[in-house]
């Protein structure tokens, strides 16, 4: 039941694959978080084909929703607001989670608030502990690689990110190539624990000042190692190549970030994504920022793939800051990061 | 069906500008070729005509990539859908006046519109590509006489 002046935010997030509802407290505290393929009747195998079809999340958003309502024990009176994933997404997907979101804010009389996904990956990392500005964001998974600064909350600045692959699309061909079983950015990170960085794989650093990243260099040096050495015969140590690839993936991500850092005078530095989740990356931030002054924030792994927590923690800065998004909102597959923070 | 030789990348970018010029909403390209054939590189030639100002980057993961430019830009990627026949509402892309580039087309061939510009981009050694055109329906067919100019 609700209680004192605390605000709560209903999010809803349909952004790609996952069908997502969540109910949050004064933009920090989660009370619940139903992502779709945690319900037990949709738990999904293989995972390798992707649900993404608009069909999926139109048969799963009411079980959803009412789902997170349940764990809550609140109504939608109860919600201060209603905010949703606008994009950057598919725009099927997409859609299906603005229109929920527009009819249950239309029929209860709620604000609106249109939140960019990327924004809410960042913010996941509130609901686990305050932040302090400036903060660098490395945001890092299968389909981004980027550097964000914020310099206060809502506000976002892309400083770097990749000209070609994000880092997890890289290990996903390479464990692909390597002939791993899916998904294969865990197993490479499993077996570059059992190895070492023997082969030299290329860092591809950019231009000097750059922060972009390049990934599509190294992911096709690790499949021509791999071909090269099939066709004379020569078996390579699969922990040899996940340790080689891994090393050059994280070497280049932790020094960007590090240099990024260090120029912008940042207080706080941020990881978020789904390749958070990868140990060696881990480690090597951890290392490289240990006798920093400045804090590093590593969210827990429910956090780090998609989920409406995020989108419902980025949302109630909208609401303190009095943006509310308008009836005409619309799914927008294009939405940009740094028009959405200048709103 | 024309085939046109491109030196060096900066050729291969200036190819895919001036098809950029030429193109008009809703119309979809298509490109087939091998990894590292240049067809990122070739996208990012269009959207750079059509004023894209963000970075052009690879789609594979979340399938498609959105930009807005003087037009909005659809960058498809079909490679994760192969063994899938799902509608993910690709007419929502092909119809909302944008331009959309796809990438392995083959994955998606039901979806695609009948009347469409297939490119085929093959590497012949460094930066040297050999592009093939090959227009569906009529006004695609003039985009490619234009271009050959």
């Amino acid at each position: 039941m609700k209680k004192n002046q605390s605000k709560y935010i209903l999010a809803i997030e349909t952004s790609c694959d996952e069908t997502a509802v969540a109910i949050i407290e004064d933009g920090q505290k989660i009370i619940s978080n139903v992502v779709a393929s945690q319900i037990e009747s949709h738990k999904r195998f293989g995972g390798v084909v992707p649900e993404i079809a608009s069909r999926h999340h139109v048969e799963q958003i009411t079980l959803v929703l009412e789902e997170a309502l349940n764990q809550a024990k609140m109504s939608i009176d109860e919600m201060d607001a209603i905010a949703v994933t606008e994009g950057p997404g598919l725009v099927g997907a997409l859609l299906v989670g603005v229109n929920t979101a527009k009819a249950l804010a239309f029929a209860h009389q709620k604000p609106l608030i249109g939140v960019h996904h990327i924004a809410g990956h960042i913010y996941a990392n509130r609901l686990e502990e305050e932040f302090l500005f400036p903060l660098l964001a490395l945001v890092v998974s299968g389909g981004h690689t980027e550097l964000v600064l914020m310099r206060e909350h809502g506000q976002f600045e892309v400083i770097g990110e990749t000209r070609d692959d994000a880092a997890g699309e890289a290990y996903d061909k390479v464990a692909r190539t390597m002939g791993l079983p899916y998904p294969g950015g865990p197993e490479i990170d499993r077996l570059a624990q059992l190895g070492s960085d023997t082969l030299d794989f290329p860092r591809a650093w950019l231009e000097e000042d750059s922060f972009d990243f390049s990934f599509s260099g190294l992911k096709s040096a690790v499949i021509n190692t791999l071909h090269n050495a099939k066709q004379k015969g020569i078996e390579l140590k699969k922990e040899e190549v996940a340790a080689s690839f891994q090393a050059s993936v994280v070497e280049v991500l932790v020094e960007k970030t590090y240099r990024a850092a260090k120029q912008y005078q940042v207080k706080q530095v941020i990881i978020a994504g789904g390749v958070a989740a990868n140990t060696g990356l881990r480690h090597a931030l951890k290392d490289r920022f240990s006798k920093e002054t400045i804090k590093l924030s590593i969210p827990p792994l429910r956090l780090c793939t998609d989920n409406a927590a995020m989108i419902g923690a980025a949302g109630m800065i909208a609401y303190q800051k009095g943006i509310k998004t308008d009836w005409a909102m619309n799914a927008n597959p294009a939405l940009d990061l740094e028009a959405y923070g200048s709103r | 069906m024309e085939t046109i030789e491109l030196k060096t990348e900066l050729e291969t970018k200036q190819l895919a500008g001036k098809l950029a010029l030429l193109l008009h909403p809703n119309d979809v390209v298509t490109l087939t070729g091998d990894l590292g054939a240049g067809k990122t590189t070739f996208t990012k030639g269009i959207g750079e005509a059509l004023g894209v100002k963000r970075t052009i980057n690879s789609p594979t993961f979340t399938i498609v990539k959105s930009y807005q430019g003087l037009l909005p830009l659809h960058h498809i990627d079909a490679y994760r859908l192969e063994n899938s026949e799902e509608d993910i509402g690709f007419d929502e892309y092909f119809h909302d006046g944008g331009i959309t580039v796809v990438e392995w087309p083959q994955f998606i061939e039901p979806f695609l519109p009948e009347e469409r510009l297939d490119l085929v981009i093959e590497k012949l050694s460094g930066e040297e590509r050999l592009v093939t055109l090959k227009p569906k329906g009529p006004s695609f067919e003039k985009v490619c006489e234009e271009l050959m100019k």
